[in-house]
Formats: C-alpha cells, structure tokens, sequence
C-alpha cells in the first residue's frame, strides 16, 4: 500500500493474486512488501487453505488468526469474490484486465473452469501476464496431484539426503519446496513485466515446484550423471573437512554447529582446547586422519562442548576464526543479536492478533526499503477494491454484497 | 548477446560470487542475461571444490561449479591490483547488475564499494551476498553451510530427538542464497528500469534459511511454543502427524489429512478396499467430517499403524500409480537415480543434455525453474573454462587493444 510520495521499487505493479497456502503468497508477498498493489482473491466457500493451518495467535482458533496466513499476506488487499456466481467471475476477469498480472498456485485446469485460464483471459486483454505454480507442472502424468511442500522433500529427492547413514530417511518439518518455487516465481513475474514493457508482449509462465525443488540439488545430480552415484544421507559430516558436526552442549537440548574446514581451522581449534595430548595424536593429525577416526575425534569434541553452553562454544571459537553456530530454536532466534541489528523482525499491531513479529525478508535494499505493514482481515478490502479500482456505484456494490458475490 | 526472445537479453551482469551464491547468475543467464563470471587469474578457489567429473579433480572437471555456472561468459581478473580494478571499473560501466560475496568492507577496499561502482553507473545494482549481512555484531563471524543451517533454526526442526539435529546433506544454503540474490536483483533491476537508478542490495545467507524457518519462529511468536525435531514425524500445533513410511521396496511420504483435505484419506481408504484388503475401521471413518483439533496424537497414530502396514505390502511404484490416478497426497521418496527416470520429469523434458567437449561427454543438467513459450529458460551453454572469454569480452566488447591485453597478461592482470 502506497505511503508518503517516496516511490517505491514495485510501485507500478499490479497483480490479481489467487496464490494459496505458501509458495505464491510468499512470492507475492515480497513484491507487496516492495510496492506492488497485490489484490488477495478468496471466497468465503473457498478461503486460502494457510488460514487453517496452525499456529494460531494465542492458541485461539479464527480465520483471521494463523500465522502462515498472516505472514505472508502483508500489504495485500483481500477481496471476497465468489466465483461461483457469473457476475463474480465477471468481476474477476475486470479485475484481471486491470491488474495485467495474474497468479495463482491451484491444480491445473482450476482457472480454466472458471473461465480464467490465459487463453480466455489473453483475449480481453492480449498482453496479459500469468503465472501459475502447480506442484507437477500443467501437463505430465502426474499434472492432476495436489500435494504440500513438506511431503514434496520426498519426491524432490531430499529425503534421501537427509538423515543418518545408519536409520531410515526423514525429512524436516517444513514445507521446503515452498521456499524453493517462490523465488522462481518472483524472477519470472518480474522479468515477464520487463519483457512486456519491452516488448509488448505478455506470456504465460508454468512453474512445477517439483522441478524447482529438484533444482536445488544440481551438484547431487550431476554427480549422478556423470559419475553413478547416488547420494545418501551423511548425518552432519563432510567428505571434506572434520570435525564437522552438532555437538551436544550444556543444558536441555542445547547443540552448536561446528565446522572446521582448512588446516589453519584446525590449529586454531586445538589451541582453543587448549591443545589437549589427543589433539597431537598422530590419529588426527591430517585431514584424512581427522576423517578416518572421525567418530573417535567427535566424542572428543562433544567432550570439551558437553561442559559449555552453546553460546559461549560458539563465541570462543568464533573469536579464533573457527565457523561455529548455536542451534537456534524459535526463541533464540527472537534474541539474536543479529538478527535484530537488521530487524529481520519487526512488531505491528493486527486487530485480531495483537501485536506480534513479522518477518523481512532475506536482502536489504540501500535505497527503496521495504516497508511491511499487517495482513489484512478476509475482504477489508472489498470496499476500496470494487468501488475504488473497478468503479462500482454505492448501489451496485450493496446489491452485490447482498446477493453473496462478495463474500 | 543470446539468441531468440530472452526474458533478460538486455542485462549485463558481472558475477565475483564464490560457490556461495553462484546460482544467482545462472538463473539469469539461463532466463538470456549476459552474465560474465569474472574470476581470479588461474579460476576461482571454487573450482577446487569436488566432486569432480569422473572423480578426477581439476578446475576444469568440477561438477558444482559446472552445475551453477551454465551459460555465463568466463573471464580472469585480478582486481586486488591497481590495474585490476581500472579494468573492473570499465565493466561496471556497462553493466546493470554485479554480484559479488567477499567479506564486508572488502570491495571497499578496493575501491569497489557500492559508492565507487555508483559514481561510475549510477545505474548499477550491487548485489552482496554475506554470511550475516553488511553491517551488525557478527558481520564478521565465520561461516558454512552447516553453521548458517544451524543458526537459521531450520536444523532445530530436522532429526530424530535421540540424536543430534540434522542439516540437508547437500548445501541448500548456497542455493537458497542464490535465488534469493536473483530475486531481490530483479526488484532492484525494476526500480531501476522506473527511475534509473540502482542500489545496494545487502542479502545475508543466515536470513535465507531463517526465512524457510519461519514456523520455528512463528510457533515461539505466536503460541509460546518450541517446535521441536521428531524424526518422520511433523509437529503442527497438539499433534505430530507422521509423514515418512516404509513400503516394500523402500519409502515414501503420505500423511492423514482430514476436514477439507479429507478426501484425500478417504481416497487411500477406498485404493485399500478396491485392492481387496479393506479396513473396516477406517471405513468407518469419514476423514472429511474431522476436525484437526479434536483428534488426538492416539486417534492419528493407530491409523497411521493400519495405513502404516499396508504400504508395507506395496511397492513405491504401485502406491504412486495409485495416487497420481485417485490424486491421493501419496510420494514415493525418491533417489537422484529415481528422479532421472522419473515419468514426470521425462514427459515434460526437464533434462537437459549439455555438450563439454573438452571432457567428450554430455552430461544431464536439471533443466528450467519454469516453462515459458515466449521466452523460456534454458542452458545455452556449458560453464566457462577459466579465461575462456577473455577475448571476447577485453577485445570486442570492452576494445583493448591485442597489445594492452598481452600486457595486462604478462603482469598477471589477467
């Protein structure tokens, strides 16, 4: 939403957004939060399924409470419209025509059965812009799954990379391949605006999460291809550096990372230690030594870590140059220094929710911050959509209202 | 400049990046950007990186670098010199975008700092990828993918709770940090585009892994909750729904879904009972009537039990021709080896073969983040050798003279 009269990077973008769940909120999220007007399309038969998905403010269930929903809908303006009624699905191809970009995450064909695919829409306004997400792509056999990015860890192929040699695969708690496709999908809205402004001409762009995700792993792949090997999970380790570890430290369920990659690494660590007689042992004197009695070197490690906390682990050993991390949980990464010297976390006031962190997002830009204002409640905006931007009379829109087109 | 309609034929990008975000200009070289990789005489450090084609290291056999460098231009350049940096400085000239990832203040230092490279170009977008950004205490902190996995929170939800928290065994950090620079270059590349005017673009790597991690905050924010690691399990809220199982010739992933997405159970439970190996109690059930927050940990895990032991008895293939047919939320866990003769993937071409002569092979590429029919992404050629285009780009695009140029290699310049 526009404030003051600095102009904004995006401020010129307009997008007709009917992304759901994760991957295409987050994506538009990102453009709202830099200027752009994204217009967040629901009906109440059809709400953004995120609204379900927990956690929720304070516990307390609500459609205007969860916290994936909230996060990334920042800036946005939510409309109800019900596509199930004509003059709904007329509304929405005005809209459209207006904003000239379109995107939505649904199953292929979704659009299409409301008369919304690309070609109908390219006919009413011939260089208009549509991006979709599907998680299989729009065609293939399998173009017709639905599925979630966290399951989507295994049919990318990450749960095969992911946990220890020795115990079956597992895959991390979040929805990965979400943050993988989003990115993508900035990139290609953005750079399908830059081709039509020189140009002329719109398009219509296709996006598979699967094939997104299955991206990330090219060095795996190409490992692959031309060399036969399959990839299998490591634990924490790494062919080339030790130790390379999570070791246990002192107190409930605390752990710091600890990477020591170049011989130089290692001296430091050592001295660190205070140069203990193992450290001299002939068994860990070279890399290929520190790899071949790993498991040895690492009850080692845990040793000296086990009686530290993990902030101070990582403190003196960053203060010798040697890469270590806290595992950081919720809390601590509400505490870390870092984080809040770039205000990667920033507290608004919601009217449901009460006053709670939003998140920035990974860059910071020298000139043309980004400014993050709160979600909106489900169809705040009807008002200032309808009649403002698409010029509906007081009288039309009430009537509209009244018969459910709205909601 | 590229052949045929490219998203972004008309940008220039000079790439400094290590391996730590070097995906960032191959997204735009692969959507037709020209992206001129400028590496240190001799090639970047990061080509000493394995694994290396046929396990045989090399500079020029390096599989990482081969994958994250497709269709830029390569050019050596000294730029810790004085002379270095006046050739850096006529590139910036024409350039829209550079990309760069050494420790902050070091491109200060060499008079290359955002403030050095704007009054040359206005215009230009300097992206930064850091560990933990520009500026802040621990800007200087050292950092890998393991230590930025860890303090991103996103270990602190991967791995069994016996054991200690887990990373991706492959590096997604330099991914996640690659296309997240490559998104946040385009923002800055639009506002450039409305005003002429380009900007500093500060992304630290610790804030890419922290953003994929948002429920590990998100939970602590909002419900004062720790979201903990619990193996193949998933924590959402009261209960952990399990998504990894055993089937008979390894594994894949399905969970219970209920309320709106019931269906999808309800499907599984009707494939059992076509398969001849129904289940009363489940049919009993109609997972689309549930509410998630009135089951309990103990309804969901003796159905995960029933489900559990009838994936058991069938093959991933089986399962997900299945799924695919009845759109059950049911995948098969694949391996790299599965997902090269994976039907999907083949019927919508996603591989790419790319020629490396020098090697005398093709070697299969993943393929395009997104189809396009007007300007699609797609890899136009092989990661440069070291200085392969050094005299394309000195000669014919920057007009050295062929006698400047043997000196500037005979001092060590290039």
């Amino acid at each position: 939403m526009m404030t003051g009269h600095r102009l904004r990077a995006l401020e010129d973008i307009r997008i007709l957004d009917f992304g759901i769940s994760i991957a295409m909120p987050l994506a538009t999220k990102y453009l709202s939060d830099n200027g752009a007007t994204v217009i967040k399309v629901e009906s109440k038969q059809k709400l953004d399924v995120s609204r379900a998905y927990t956690p929720m403010a304070g516990n307390r269930v609500g459609i205007d409470r969860c916290g994936w929903f909230d996060m990334y809908a920042t800036g946005k303006y939510s409309i109800g419209l019900n596509l199930n009624d004509a003059r709904g699905r007329a509304l929405a191809r005005k809209l459209a025509v207006w904003a000239g970009v379109l995107t939505d995450n649904f199953m292929p064909g979704t659009m299409e059965k409301w008369g919304l695919g690309y070609e109908d829409l390219r006919k009413l306004k011939p260089d208009i812009i549509m991006v979709e997400m599907s998680m299989f792509g729009k065609d293939g056999p399998a173009a017709g799954q639905s599925g979630f990015g966290t399951m989507m860890q295994a049919s990318a192929g990450y749960a095969s990379f992911v946990g220890w040699p020795d115990r079956p695969p597992i895959v991390s708690s979040i929805p990965y391949t979400d943050f993988i496709g989003c990115w993508h999908a900035i990139v290609a809205i953005l750079g399908a605006i830059d081709y039509r402004e020189r140009t002329g001409k719109g398009q219509y762009i296709d996006l598979s999460q699967y094939e997104a995700g299955v991206g990330f792993l090219s060095t795996a792949l190409l490992d692959y291809t031309a060399n036969g090997r399959i990839a299998r999970p490591l634990g924490n380790r790494s062919p080339e550096a030790a130790p390379h570890g999570v070791y246990r430290c002192l107190g409930e369920d605390r752990w710091c990372a600890i990477a020591v990659c170049s011989e130089l690494e290692w001296q430091a660590f050592c001295q660190v230690l205070g140069n203990p007689d193992w450290s001299k042992s002939s068994r860990f004197a070279s890399i290929a030594d520190r790899k071949e009695n790993e498991d040895e070197l690492n009850g080692m490690v845990e040793s000296w870590t086990a009686a530290r906390t993990a902030e101070d682990v990582m403190a003196i050993l960053q203060q010798a140059g040697v890469p270590a991390g806290v595992m950081a949980t919720g809390p601590d990464l509400d505490q870390d220094p870092q984080l809040r010297h770039r205000k990667h976390f920033k507290m608004l006031d919601h009217p449901e929710m009460g006053i709670h962190a939003y998140q920035d997002s990974s860059w910071r830009f020298s000139r043309t911050p980004a400014e993050i204002s709160r979600s909106p409640l489900f169809a705040e905006h009807n008002e200032y959509v309808y009649k403002s931007i698409l010029g509906l009379s007081q009288s039309e829109f009430e009537t509209l209202l009244a018969d459910g087109v709205l909601d | 400049m590229k052949q045929g309609r490219t998203l972004l034929g008309p940008y220039r990008v000079l790439d400094l990046s290590d391996e730590t975000a070097a995906l960032c200009g191959k997204i735009l070289a692969d959507l037709g950007a020209d992206v001129v990789k400028v590496e240190r005489p001799g090639g970047d450090a990061a080509r000493g990186l394995g694994p290396f084609f046929q396990d045989i290291p090399g500079p020029e056999r390096n599989l990482r670098w081969f994958a994250f460098n497709t269709s830029k231009r390569g050019i050596t350049l000294n730029i810790e010199t004085k002379q270095g940096q006046e050739v850096f400085k006529r590139l910036v000239r024409s350039a829209h975008i550079v990309v760069e990832t050494s420790s902050p203040g070091h491109m200060e230092s060499l008079g290359l700092g955002y403030e050095d490279l704007r009054s040359l170009n206005p215009g230009i977008i300097l992206t930064s990828v850091t560990p933990f950004g520009q500026t802040g205490p621990r800007k200087d902190f050292k950092s890998t993918d393991l230590v930025a996995t860890a303090l991103s929170g996103l270990m602190s939800m991967c791995g069994d709770p016996d054991r200690s928290p887990l990373r991706f065994s492959c590096e997604q950090s330099y991914t996640q940090a690659g296309a997240q620079a490559a998104a946040a270059s385009m923002i800055a590349l639009h506002y450039r585009r409305l005003t002429g005017m380009g900007q500093h673009v500060d992304v630290s790597v610790q804030e890419c892994l922290v953003v994929p991690s948002f429920q590990a905050h998100s939970y602590w924010d909002l419900a004062r909750t720790v979201q903990g690691r619990e193996g193949v399990k998933t924590p959402r809220g009261h209960i952990s729904p399990r998504i990894i199982y055993k089937c008979r010739d390894g594994h894949i992933s399905w969970r219970v879904f209920v309320a709106g997405q019931g269906g999808k159970t309800n499907a599984l439970v009707q494939l059992m009972k076509d398969w001849g190996e129904p289940n009363p109690e489940l049919e009993g059930v109609d997972f689309t009537r549930l509410d998630m927050n009135d089951v309990t940990q103990e309804d969901l895990e003796a159905w995960e039990q029933k489900f559990g032991s009838f994936f058991a008895r069938h093959t991933k293939k089986e399962l997900q021709k299945e799924a695919i047919a009845r759109d059950i939320m049911l995948f098969p866990v694949n391996s790299v080896a599965d997902l090269l003769n994976d039907e999907q993937l083949r019927v919508r071409e996603y591989w790419t073969d790319v020629e490396h002569r020098e090697l005398g092979a093709m070697i299969t590429y993943p393929g395009a983040p997104f189809k396009s029919g007007e300007t699609p992404s797609r890899i136009y050629r092989r990661a440069p050798l070291v200085g392969e285009h050094n005299t394309e780009v000195y000669e014919k695009d920057l007009g050295f003279r062929k006698e400047e140029l043997c000196l500037l290699k005979q001092q060590g310049i290039i």
